[in-house]
């Protein structure tokens, strides 16, 4: 990274393709003081803001898009109530009947990531999701919901999912070391796939972004970041997708017992 | 020269690593993930996720009522137009036997003004035989008369001695013969 850096800088274009996922204080000028370092829990960061705003287009969606409260609904009604029919039936059709009541839950997660994830693409702005800290509690969060929520209704039984009773009898050892490995690496892999994904998009982006600045090749570059925000739409989209419904997943095995 | 390397240097330093693995960010924005969350939980299960769920529910209903209502009018329309029918075929049958009696009263009424025409002409044939034959009588009788009187007139005229009840006989014989 510093080498490439370095080049750019000789060469007279600098790409910092990771200077978008820097979290700064707001309300500061970086002419006059330093705005990156010892920041504390509390304060007014990028993250803050773009949290907010993610807090404030949800609200705007759901909240308000409804408020007209219409069997005939307006655009933006009807666009909550396509959200809200395809989370609800999703949480239904993984999970069962029984785990429809953790649909306020899911649609919580599917709805954070998707904003931030699309919020993430408007030029400038600063992806939340992209950071794994972010991912990391999410998909933790789910994780220690599901382990203490399948503990606490099926009891000592919820650990009977790791013990496959329909392999050979002397192979089930074995299979459930293998089962707890993979049960533990879920969180790792939920967060990760999430963080990488916004990550990697957003950072090829800017690298191109980066070579529109070289006069000849620049008709490609700008191409290609056209190409890749399209492309990037579709993973903020899928990716939100496929975090919600591995939730499902996850949460089908503390509602729906041990039986695998 | 100086800026130069001073410029290198902070982008290297910018660069020097992935900003997500900073470790000294993580509190700042676990605290304000956290907060979000808890924002957008509460929003969406006090106020939103209620509130769509109703109106999804309020509009499946009268969806549903509106079917419901028009297979109650249908079925409406149908009793209707079998009554309808019904109320048809009746007055068909109604109108038929109204036809019939009709018909048979008029065949009655034309029966019997036949039978009194019937008698009448009977009657008035009756009287004008009747007339016809006394007619017939009556000039065979003035026939009997004039001969009697001509058969006076032609004995008295050929000097004879009219024998009023010889001449008589003689003519009635005459006229039967």
């Amino acid at each position: 990274m510093t080498d490439v850096a370095a080049e750019g800088e000789a060469t007279g274009f600098a790409i910092h393709p990771m200077d978008q996922f820097i979290v700064k204080r707001f309300f500061c000028d970086p002419a006059h003081a330093d705005c990156t370092s010892n920041i504390g829990a509390f304060e007014i960061t990028n993250v803050t803001v773009w949290m907010a705003a993610t807090v404030l287009a949800i609200i705007a969606l759901m909240v308000f898009g409804s408020r007209g409260r219409a069997i005939i609904p307006s655009r933006i009604q009807s666009v909550g109530e396509m959200i809200y029919g395809f989370i609800y039936k999703m949480v239904e059709d993984v999970t069962g009947h029984d785990g429809v009541k953790y649909f306020p839950f899911v649609m919580t997660l599917f709805l954070f990531v998707l904003f931030s994830n699309l919020l993430g693409l408007i030029p400038m702005s600063f992806t939340t999701t992209s950071h794994v800290a972010v991912t990391v509690t999410l998909a933790l969060s789910v994780f220690l919901f599901v382990t203490i929520l399948g503990l606490v209704k099926n009891g000592i039984g919820f650990l009977g999912m790791f013990w496959v009773s329909s392999a050979p009898l002397a192979l089930r050892p074995v299979l459930a070391v293998i089962e707890v490995i993979s049960y533990f690496v879920r969180p790792v892999s939920h967060s990760i796939r999430l963080a990488g994904n916004l990550m990697a998009g957003h950072a090829v982006m800017k690298v191109f972004a980066g070579f529109a600045s070289m006069a000849v090749i620049s008709p490609v570059a700008v191409g290609a970041v056209t190409a890749i925000y399209g492309l990037e739409l579709l993973v903020a989209v899928v990716q939100a997708y496929v975090f919600t419904i591995l939730t499902c997943v996850y949460l089908k095995d503390a509602v729906g017992g041990a039986h695998h | 020269m100086a800026t130069e390397a001073h410029e290198a240097a902070g982008a290297a330093g910018h660069s020097a690593g992935m900003p997500q693995l900073d470790t000294s960010t993580w509190d700042n924005q676990i605290f304000w993930l956290v907060v979000a969350l808890v924002v957008i939980f509460l929003v969406l299960w006090r106020v939103a996720l209620p509130r769509i769920g109703a109106v999804l529910a309020e509009r499946s209903g009268t969806i549903t009522n509106d079917l419901a209502a028009a297979e109650e009018l249908k079925q409406k329309a149908l009793a209707a137009e079998k009554a309808y029918n019904e109320a048809l075929e009746k007055a068909r049958v109604e109108a038929g036997r109204i036809v019939a009696e009709a018909k048979a009263e008029i065949q009655a009424d034309l029966d019997k003004a036949t039978a009194k025409a019937d008698a009448e002409i009977a009657a008035k044939t009756a009287e004008s035989e009747a007339r016809i034959g006394e007619i017939r009588a009556g000039a065979l009788e003035s026939v009997t008369e004039v001969a009697k009187d001509t058969a006076k007139e032609l004995v008295a005229a050929l000097g004879g001695k009219a024998d009023a009840r010889s001449v008589t006989a003689a003519i009635n014989a005459r006229l039967k013969g």
